[in-house]
This record gives C-alpha cells, structure tokens and sequence, in this order.
C-alpha cells in the first residue's frame, strides 16, 4: 500500500465519500460526519464496524449506503473481527487470492470504552495491523442516552440523570488514550470534527502506521441528540470541547507525546455546558460541588497531558 | 477399493486432539483463532506448533478469549479464508452469540469441540451439555466416537461447509478427556489425497475492494425472516451434501459414513442410543447381553444436526423399547434433546414404540458396560411396567 501524504487543503480529497447519501442518521449527526471523513481520508478499505448508531443507520436491508467494503458482526467484537481480516487478507494476498486493503475497526464510545475493550486490548498487545477509530459522542446514544465510560462527569443521561439529589453521572470519563497507548502501540491519538485536517491526516498517518501494528483514533463526535443542543451547533460543539480543555487535542507517536492544539486561553467550560441541555444543570447553584469537580478535573487532565509531553518518551 | 485406499494413507497413533490439529494442517487451513481450555488445549498448543515450526502456512491468532477466538475466525471467514477454531464448555458458552452470527453470515467455520460440562460447579470433565447447548444455533453438529471418526469428520466437515449449497459452519465434537487424551492408531489419509479432496476455498463471502459488499446488515421485519428461511433451507440442502461428501470419502478412505452407527439392530427388540464415546462401551455391553440371549441393538448418534430425520424413520420403527442414554440435562423439560428428537420424529406414526430416558455421566462420571447392561436391565422393566414417564438418572447418590 502505498503511504498517504498529509493533505493541506480540502480539495485534495476526493469529491465523493463512499459513504452515499440516504442512510439514516441523523441531520446534524457528529459520528456520521467521522464516517464520511475516513471514506474520504482513505482511498481503499475495510471498515469494521461494531453495533451502534453508524452501523444501524447505514445499512438497513436492501441497503447500503457504503461504497467500500463493509462489515459488522456484533458490538463487542470488532477488534476481533478486524484481526481475523487482518490475518485472512494477509494470508490470501500472498497467494494472490485476495487484495491487500487497509482495515479500518469503527466502534462508538459504548463499544470502545466499554463492552469492546477486552477484544480491543487483545488486538492491541498482538500488534495486529489494523486502525481502530472511537467515534465518541459520550453515551450510549443508539439504545437512547445512557451513560458509558465516556461520559463525562455531570453529564445527564437515562441512566445517570440530573436527579434531584445527584446531578447526572458522578465519575469523570475514562482515559482510554492512556489505556491504549500502555500498550506501547506505534500511533494513537485523539481528534474532532472541528479541526478537520489535523483529524485527516490523523486518519491517514494511522493507516500508513497500520502497517507496522494498530493505530488507534480516538474522535470526539457530538450528538444533537444525546447532548440534545440544535443540529446546526455540532461543529461549536466540538470546537468548544477543545478551547474548554475538555478535549484535549494530542497524538502519541513513536511513544511521545504531542499536544497538537495548545489552548493558551481556555474558554470557561460553563460556556459550553450552558447550551446543551445534557450538562446546564450544572450551572444551577445546588450542582456547584459537581460542577467545581468538573473544572479541577479539566485543569488536572490539561496539566498532566503538558507534564507527559516534557517527561519525552514515556508511551 | 479398500486396498486401493489404504495404499494413500498411513496408520498412526495420536490422542483425539492431535488427530484433530492433524486433520487440520492437512486441511491447510489459512487462519486459526483460539484460546486455551481445559480438555481443548492440545489441539491449539499442536497447531501452534505446527505453524510455528513451518510445518503449516496458516496465521494462528492467540487471542484473549473464546469470544473474540469465535469473532476472529469470523473475521478472516468473511475475507475468504479456511478457519478453524477449537473450544471446550465455558469457552463454547463464551461464544454463543458469536455462534449464531457464524451461521447467520453464512461462513464455512469449522470448530473442535471436546465436550466437558459446564459450571456450576465447575467440572472440567466430559458430558455434553455444552455441545447440546448450542442445538438451535444454526450449526450442522457431528460427534465422533474416537480418534478415528474425529479425524474424518474433521476433514469432511471443511467439504460439507464449503459447499455453496450448504455454507454453514460445522462442528465437530468428542469427548474431552475420554477421546481427547487417549492416544489409539487410526488411518490417516496422506496429505496430497486430502490436499486434492479439499482444494483451496473457493466459496462463500469475500472481502473484495473491486466488489465491495456490506455484509452483517441489518434486517427488519421486512427482510429478518427470509434471511433466517434461507439458513434453514441451507440445513436442508447440507443433508444431501453431506451424504455425497460421506460417500466420496468412502472413496479415498475405505471408510463408510452414515448419520447413524447400527450395531446389532437388525433382530433387535429393544435399542440403547447414545453419543460419542458411550457408543462403542455400548457395543461392548450388547455384546455380553446377545451372550445371555437378550434381542438388544445400539445405535450411536454421528450426525446430530440436521437431525437425520429419515434415517430415524426407518431405523427405529421396528424397536419395541428405546432406551435413550443422555449426557446431559434439561431441567425442566420432559426428557433430554436426544429422546424428544427421537420421540418427535417416530409421532404419530410410531408412537407404538416405548421410550425411556437415562441421564447419566455427567460431569466425568464414569460409565462402564456393566453400566449400559444396568440401564437396559432397568430401563426395560421400567417400560414393561409402563414406568417410563419420567427422565431416570443413572450412576446417582440421591
């Protein structure tokens, strides 16, 4: 295969995604726009895709919206499953049975961070040569908003709601990059919508690392309906998950790490949690504690990430 | 024919995992996917050795679960590849739902089973419930006897799911311990004869960028239903791929097959039916029983799933008693899987026939011929005292 360059300007990529027009999901919909990027990123791949919004939405019999090859088995399953292709197509490509093409696992966060991670876990201590993209809207969004491992602290959900007495889930969201990367795998980072070609050749780098072990993406993908803000805000929303500090932008390469979006002068995170409707109970005064352990953790993260990124080689 | 067939193979002597990991290597399998269990093991540690030492061209992926083991020859299935994969007990429960997307995708999977029970308590020796506990998967199921028959139907089992009437993936089982760790010859084909019978695959799903498909969609109530038609029928179609397939083995092998092993049925009056290696303790039990004069019969289950429906029909019909031996349990239920296939299939026609169901071994307990002459002893005075309206446990302290 040969390597993808990084692209600079968006008319360097195709004008056709190979995600069509026609699926169903929703207008506004974060993880839909990831999926339509990796087709574009990507001239020729398998996506492997676990259960979940994308893959309900995409593939409803008698059709396809994907124009490349495309698979889906369960939802805990598709780093196993990538391995198998993986393997079989390096077999069959030897004997000139079957074409080499890259392998692309997409999982959302419920799959990834959750019930996927075992399987994810395996595939990664084995080095296996396929690229995982975490599309990540903080919930489990296609069985209707309940919390997952993503979620972040305060976040309402069905099964963590602004109750009266606790003010949505209690626990900050899972270090999944940490996790991956303590596999000591040759490429991870994270990305989102709003800087779309640093998320480009993120995909791209990944795809021509896969070709010496896993690389792993993890993309923050806002969802209107979960997050419930208006379908137009999804780019502001991961715009402003990044000047919040909330999501930190950086990639893990060669086992250091880079900050890739330094954010001098962070927006107060109330900006962002005050428009959409899954997180402005936390600006009512009774949910201050919450709140207040939401910004302590921002700042923390924020600083731990600057501390590993001078500490060198430590991934 | 047989003289001619012999000069192609050779006679070795292994335990029933070895002649599954042989049978394997000389299916040339591309891709295998497993995760160690307790009486399995030796099937993957042997393949391990085999691809690790170039004895065999295949990947083998160690990975950490039996779920992921199953999701991983899915996997390299969908792309084109020959798989095999090889569980136990907990391991086949691991995958369960993975079982069913295996035969709902369609994919010529073949899996080893060396059947143990299944926990609580935990137990790692054999009976069959974990085979029996994936009865409605979607799964042609074998059982074989000994090494000999595990070997063969292991070889078959690739012809059978391969063939693009059928599709489907295959298991074959025996049992743990008893037939896995015992080593005893048998005659194994050489490897150009099982290397032309085989070829490479050629069939089934592929993941082709020139032909880009989606496969694992997802069906509604508008489409659901007919995809599942379409897996039942290919159960259907494998019936007579399977007898073709059994037929041409017999050619390259001298070696028969059919869905049901008969031993001394032809005068019988009362039957003992039964799977796996409790079939040939059997044969040896009637043996002594003709001795004493009793008109007893055996009939071993080889071909489980899809249930040899015809072949019952015309097998047990002349049977006063049926004495159904069960290594396995269902709580709940009248009798056992076995005996309510059996049942359903001679009703109404037969229902003259008088039928009884054993539970017995499980978890290890060992079953001797003295055991078998017990249950039939037991079981036809039970059935001439019209006492058989209730599952009977055998080899029990209760």
């Amino acid at each position: 295969m040969s390597k993808l360059e990084p692209i600079g300007k968006i008319s360097d990529l195709p004008e056709e995604s190979k995600l069509r027009p026609g699926h169903r999901l929703c207008a506004g919909c974060g993880p839909a726009i990831v999926a339509k990027i990796i087709t574009l990123a990507v001239p020729e791949a398998v996506i492997v895709n676990a259960t979940g919004c994308v893959e309900v939405s995409t593939t409803i019999y008698p059709y396809s919206a994907w124009k490349t090859p495309w698979v889906h088995v369960l939802f805990q399953n598709n780093a196993a499953v990538a391995s198998g292709i993986v393997a079989a197509l390096e077999k069959l490509s030897a004997e000139g049975r079957a074409k080499k093409i890259p392998v692309i696992a997409l999982g959302g966060d419920g799959a990834t961070f959750d019930i996927g991670l075992g399987a994810i876990s395996g595939a990664l201590e084995r080095l296996d040569k396929f690229v995982y993209i975490c599309y990540d809207n903080e919930a489990y969004m296609n069985t209707g908003i309940q919390r997952s491992g993503a979620t972040i602290l305060g976040g309402a959900t069905t099964t963590s709601p602004a109750g009266k007495v606790i003010p949505g889930k209690q626990e900050n969201k899972k270090d999944l990059i940490s996790i991956v990367a303590s596999h000591h795998i040759p490429y991870a980072a994270t990305a989102t919508l709003w800087l779309w070609r640093d998320m480009i050749n993120k995909i791209r780098k990944a795809v021509n690392y896969s070709e010496q072990g896993p690389a792993f993406l993890h993309v923050l993908a806002p969802c209107q309906f979960g997050w419930r803000y208006e379908p137009h805000l999804t780019i502001k929303m991961s715009k402003m998950a990044v000047e919040t500090r909330l999501f930190p932008i950086y990639e893990i390469e060669d086992g250091q790490l880079k900050i890739n979006f330094r954010v001098t002068k962070p927006t107060p995170v109330e900006e962002y949690l005050k428009i959409q409707r899954r997180t402005r109970h936390l600006l009512e005064p009774k949910n201050a504690e919450t709140l207040q352990r939401l910004k302590e953790w921002i700042e923390w993260n924020w600083q731990r990430l600057e501390n590993l990124e001078k500490a060198g080689k430590v991934f | 024919m047989m003289t001619k067939a012999l000069s192609r193979q050779h006679r070795i002597a292994l335990t029933g995992n070895d002649a599954v990991a042989y049978a394997v290597k000389q299916a040339r399998v591309d891709v295998i996917s497993a995760y160690p269990i307790t009486p399995q093991t030796f099937v993957v540690e042997t393949l391990s050795r085999y691809v690790y030492d170039g004895e065999l061209d295949a990947k083998f992926i160690a990975v950490e679960s039996e779920h992921s083991a199953m999701s991983a020859v899915i996997g390299a299935a969908l792309a084109g590849a020959r798989t095999f994969t090889a569980t136990s007990s907990q391991g086949l429960a691991y995958m369960w739902e993975a079982l069913y997307a295996a035969s709902g995708l369609r994919l010529p999977i073949v899996m080893a089973l060396a059947a143990r029970a299944l926990s609580a308590p935990i137990n790692i020796h054999n009976d069959h419930s974990d085979f029996f506990g994936m009865r409605d998967s979607g799964w042609i199921m074998f059982n074989g006897e000994e090494a000999q028959e595990t070997y063969d139907l292991t070889i078959m089992a690739y012809k059978i799911a391969e063939d693009p009437r059928v599709l489907l993936p295959v298991v074959v089982s025996y049992d743990g311990f008893i037939v896995s760790h015992a080593i005893s010859d048998f005659y194994a084909l050489n490897d150009d004869v099982v290397a032309e019978f085989l070829g490479k695959r050629t069939t089934g799903p592929k993941i082709d960028p020139d032909n880009p498909r989606s496969f694992g969609v997802l069906a509604l109530q508008d489409s659901y239903f007919e995809f599942k038609r379409q897996q039942y029928e290919a159960m259907e179609n494998s019936r007579q791929v399977i007898r073709e397939v059994f037929e041409k083995y017999a050619e390259i092998s001298g070696r028969e097959y059919k869905p049901l092993k008969e031993y001394m049925t032809e005068d019988a009056e009362t039957c003992i039916v039964a799977m796996g290696s409790t079939v040939g303790t059997a044969r040896q039990a009637v043996k002594t029983l003709r001795e004493k004069g009793e008109k007893v019969g055996v009939i071993g289950i080889l071909q489980y799933r899809p249930w040899p429906t015809k072949e019952v029909e015309q097998a047990f019909p002349r049977f006063k008693r049926i004495i159904v031996m069960e290594k396995t349990m269902s709580p709940g239920a009248r009798a056992g899987p076995m005996y309510e296939d059996i049942a359903s299939t001679l009703y109404p026609k037969h229902s003259e026939v008088k039928m009884i169901d054993y539970t017995y071994g499980l978890g290890g307990r060992d079953i001797s011929p003295q055991g078998i002459i017990d249950i039939y002893r037991l079981g036809k005075e039970l059935i001439d005292k019209d006492k058989n309206d209730r599952v009977q446990f055998y080899g029990v302290r209760e």
